[in-house]
């Protein structure tokens, strides 16, 4: 899960991490009361959404007083910044920056450890400045079992080309960020830019933190970070039913056992659709997990069918562990919960293959259910639900 | 020869006396795997019965059940939460093959018990995986043995289990040497080029199907190893082209990788390497074939 710049300032005051005061604001009244209560003679009003660059989309404006502070934020709430509609703003106090750095830690999955990246020049254009300059840019690995302590830290800060003053101050500020990234079980913690004030001070502005959703067994916490306005609709309702799905733009919805398999499905609908007039392609992504049993599948046949985009439904059910009889009554009993919904159906696709195959299948036939089709191999299933999206 | 696992493997389950333990020790057991002991503090000194009138011993801890059994791979079905501390014990008794099927695991736990594996005997297999099956020799994890339980001279590696599974399935005539499924979590311990390395070695294993997915550089990595190490002919898979964008790290996380991470930067990688791709798993499978009868197997 990505936290919002307003959520990661948070967690790094817990941490104590040095932040500035920031208040969050739905509507220009609140950002006025929001800058009255800070009471500092500037303050910056920042939009607050999960994606970089909003600087230069106009999502970052100084006010000189509450007044302006309203107005700045009546310009920015509803802009849209690459697809991300403003809907909160936070004020913050503003900083007399001297200097601008990068920090961050993240796991190197390729390393398997984390890395630390620390620049002296920070600001909005860290990527280029890695493929630009990679020597201003310090890389280093940190064993995740010995961790980072203020000795490697202040060496890393070091390496960065920081003068033994500015190291005395950076390496507390580098360990506490490691222990947000630890502590909170996170995967990314960024700070850009980290400042310096003309005062000496160094001070996290602005921070992108990205939390292990598997961790939430020991940060009953971070439920509260969650953002439900921001999720589909549908995405939810899966959510609420336990359902491992993600919601796409096309209109062939696709249920399927084990995430490579359901990726794969994807693919193999997509290539498929390529051959028909008006491209029909996936409408999401479902995995249904080696269980398989009947209400999970009505459940997901419920999620899909409730898409309007959705023409037709492909169910690629792969028998590992899972028996295909046990699926294709699943399938039985899913038509006939959401006949007693009143749910419509729509033309579905099965393709059963792998264990007990021939008895899933002869169940699916003699269940003789409306709008089913049965196509006993993958590509010549995803084929069959493409050509049936198309019609529609 | 097979690789990593044997006939000759000896295998404990951690976390057996539970359902999914319990369920999968029963099916390891059916295809002939050695299962010759279990672990729970708890029930230590018990035995668990099974189908079949096999009676497997319950041990106090990893170290134990290795001295009494000559143990020497142990698969580890531990809720999540506890699974550090098991993959832990079993790296302290130095066990040689840990098989972690244990999926939702924090990835700091999985960073720090990996760690802790290397200079170490251990090889971590997993988290997040089906496990690894040598057909009609051996099976430590949940590999349906009967999708192909046939021992043939193909090597399969591959991210997915499901997709490990439909793999299995549709070149289940010419069969298997060995079949691993590394998992697909952020930080795994054996590597595709782990596995490349072993099939390359392996005088049982003429050619190798390598099935890979969006996320991370490990296919990339694969190719240029294929490209200068692996003789053997290579097929793969590569699942993902139509995925949608997933969490984005930040700018840190392309910094880092150097890659896209896409399936077609994938692809292109692995064809560069002189690996044949298919483009649906059936059409990998029919490539597959195609390699093996060019072999005249």
């Amino acid at each position: 899960m990505d936290l919002y710049e307003y959520q990661a300032r948070d967690v790094f005051e817990s941490h104590g991490v040095p932040v500035l005061r920031g208040i969050t604001a739905t509507t220009p009244d609140e950002a006025k009361q929001a800058a009255a209560d800070l009471g500092t003679p500037v303050v910056v009003v920042k939009a607050q959404v999960k994606t970089g660059g909003r600087g230069k989309a106009g999502g970052v404006k100084v006010a000189k007083s509450a007044d302006e502070a309203a107005e700045k934020a009546e310009q920015i709430l509803g802009l849209d910044i690459k697809g991300h509609v403003v809907k909160k703003v936070m004020i913050a106090e503003g900083a007399d920056i001297a200097e601008e750095y990068y920090f961050s830690i993240l796991l190197d999955r390729a390393e398997r450890r984390y890395l630390v990246m620390c620049s002296k020049e920070g600001g909005v254009e860290i990527e280029q400045l890695a493929v630009e300059r990679p020597e201003a840019l310090v890389r280093e690995p940190i064993d995740p079992v010995a961790g980072l302590d203020e000795a490697k830290a202040r060496e890393i800060a070091t390496k960065a080309g920081f003068d033994d003053a500015d190291a005395d101050k950076l390496a507390p500020v580098f360990v506490k960020l490691y222990e947000v990234y630890t502590a909170e079980d996170a995967s990314l913690v960024e700070v850009n830019p980290l400042v310096k004030t003309g005062a000496g001070d160094i001070i996290a502005l602005d921070g992108k933190v990205t939390l292990d959703d598997n961790a939430r067994f020991r940060h009953p916490d971070h439920e509260a970070l969650v953002d439900i306005d921001a999720t589909d609709p549908l995405e939810l309702k899966a959510k609420k039913l336990d359902l491992n799905y993600v919601k796409l733009d096309g209109n062939v919805g696709v249920i399927g056992n084990g995430a490579g398999l359901v990726m794969s499905t994807l693919d193999v609908v997509a290539y498929a659709g390529e051959e028909f007039p008006g491209k029909p392609s996936p409408a999401n992504f479902l995995d249904i997990g080696g269980g398989a049993n009947a209400e999970v599948m009505a459940n997901g046949l419920d999620v899909i069918i409730g898409d309007e985009q959705v023409k037709s439904v492909f169910v690629n059910v792969f028998g590992g562990i899972t028996a295909c009889d046990a699926v294709a009554n699943g399938i039985v009993k899913a038509f006939e919960i959401l006949k007693a919904n009143g749910t419509e159906p729509k033309p579905l696709v099965v393709r059963l293959d792998g264990n007990n195959a021939d008895l899933g299948r002869k169940i699916l036939d003699e269940a003789n259910l409306p709008g089913l089709e049965r196509v006993d191999t993958m590509d010549g299933a995803a084929r069959r639900a493409a050509e049936l999206a198309d019609q529609a | 020869m097979a690789i990593f696992l044997n006939s000759d493997s000896k295998v404990i389950v951690q976390g057996m006396t539970g359902s999914e333990g319990m369920k999968h020790t029963q099916r390891m057991l059916n295809s002939g795997t050695q299962v010759v002991g279990g672990t729970n503090p708890k029930k230590a000194g018990q035995s668990v019965e099974f189908d079949g009138g096999v009676s497997i011993p319950v041990f106090g801890t990893v170290a134990e059940a290795m001295a009494e059994t000559g143990a020497n791979v142990s698969v580890i079905f531990v809720p999540a939460k506890f699974t550090k501390s098991a993959v832990v014990e079993s790296i302290e008794a130095e066990m040689p093959l840990v098989v972690c099927i244990t999926e939702g695991i924090a990835v700091k736990d999985t960073a720090e018990f990996y760690t802790l594996t290397k200079g170490t005997k251990t090889r971590l297999i997993g988290p997040n995986c089906p496990g690894i099956i040598s057909p009609e020799k051996s099976n430590a994890g949940i590999i349906p043995s009967d999708i192909a339980p046939k021992a043939g001279r193909i090597g399969l590696v591959s991210k997915s289990g499901t997709l490990t599974y439909q793999m299995m399935y549709e070149l289940r005539d010419l069969g298997f040497s060995t079949a691993i499924g590394i998992g697909g979590d952020p930080v795994i311990g054996t590597t595709h080029i782990d596995c490349l390395e072993a099939f390359q070695d392996d005088p049982d294993t003429d050619a190798i199907v390598m099935i890979g997915e969006i996320g991370g550089d490990a296919e990339e990595r694969a190719a240029a190893y294929i490209e200068k190490n692996v003789t053997k002919p290579v097929v793969g898979y590569v699942a993902g082209f139509t995925a949608p964008e997933g969490k984005t790290m930040g700018h840190a996380g392309a910094i880092v990788s150097g890659s896209s991470g896409t399936a077609a930067a994938k692809k292109e990688a692995l064809e560069a390497a002189g690996v044949k791709v298919g483009k649906t798993p059936t059409e990998t499978a029919e490539l597959m074939r195609a390699v093996m009868e060019n072999l005249g197997k």
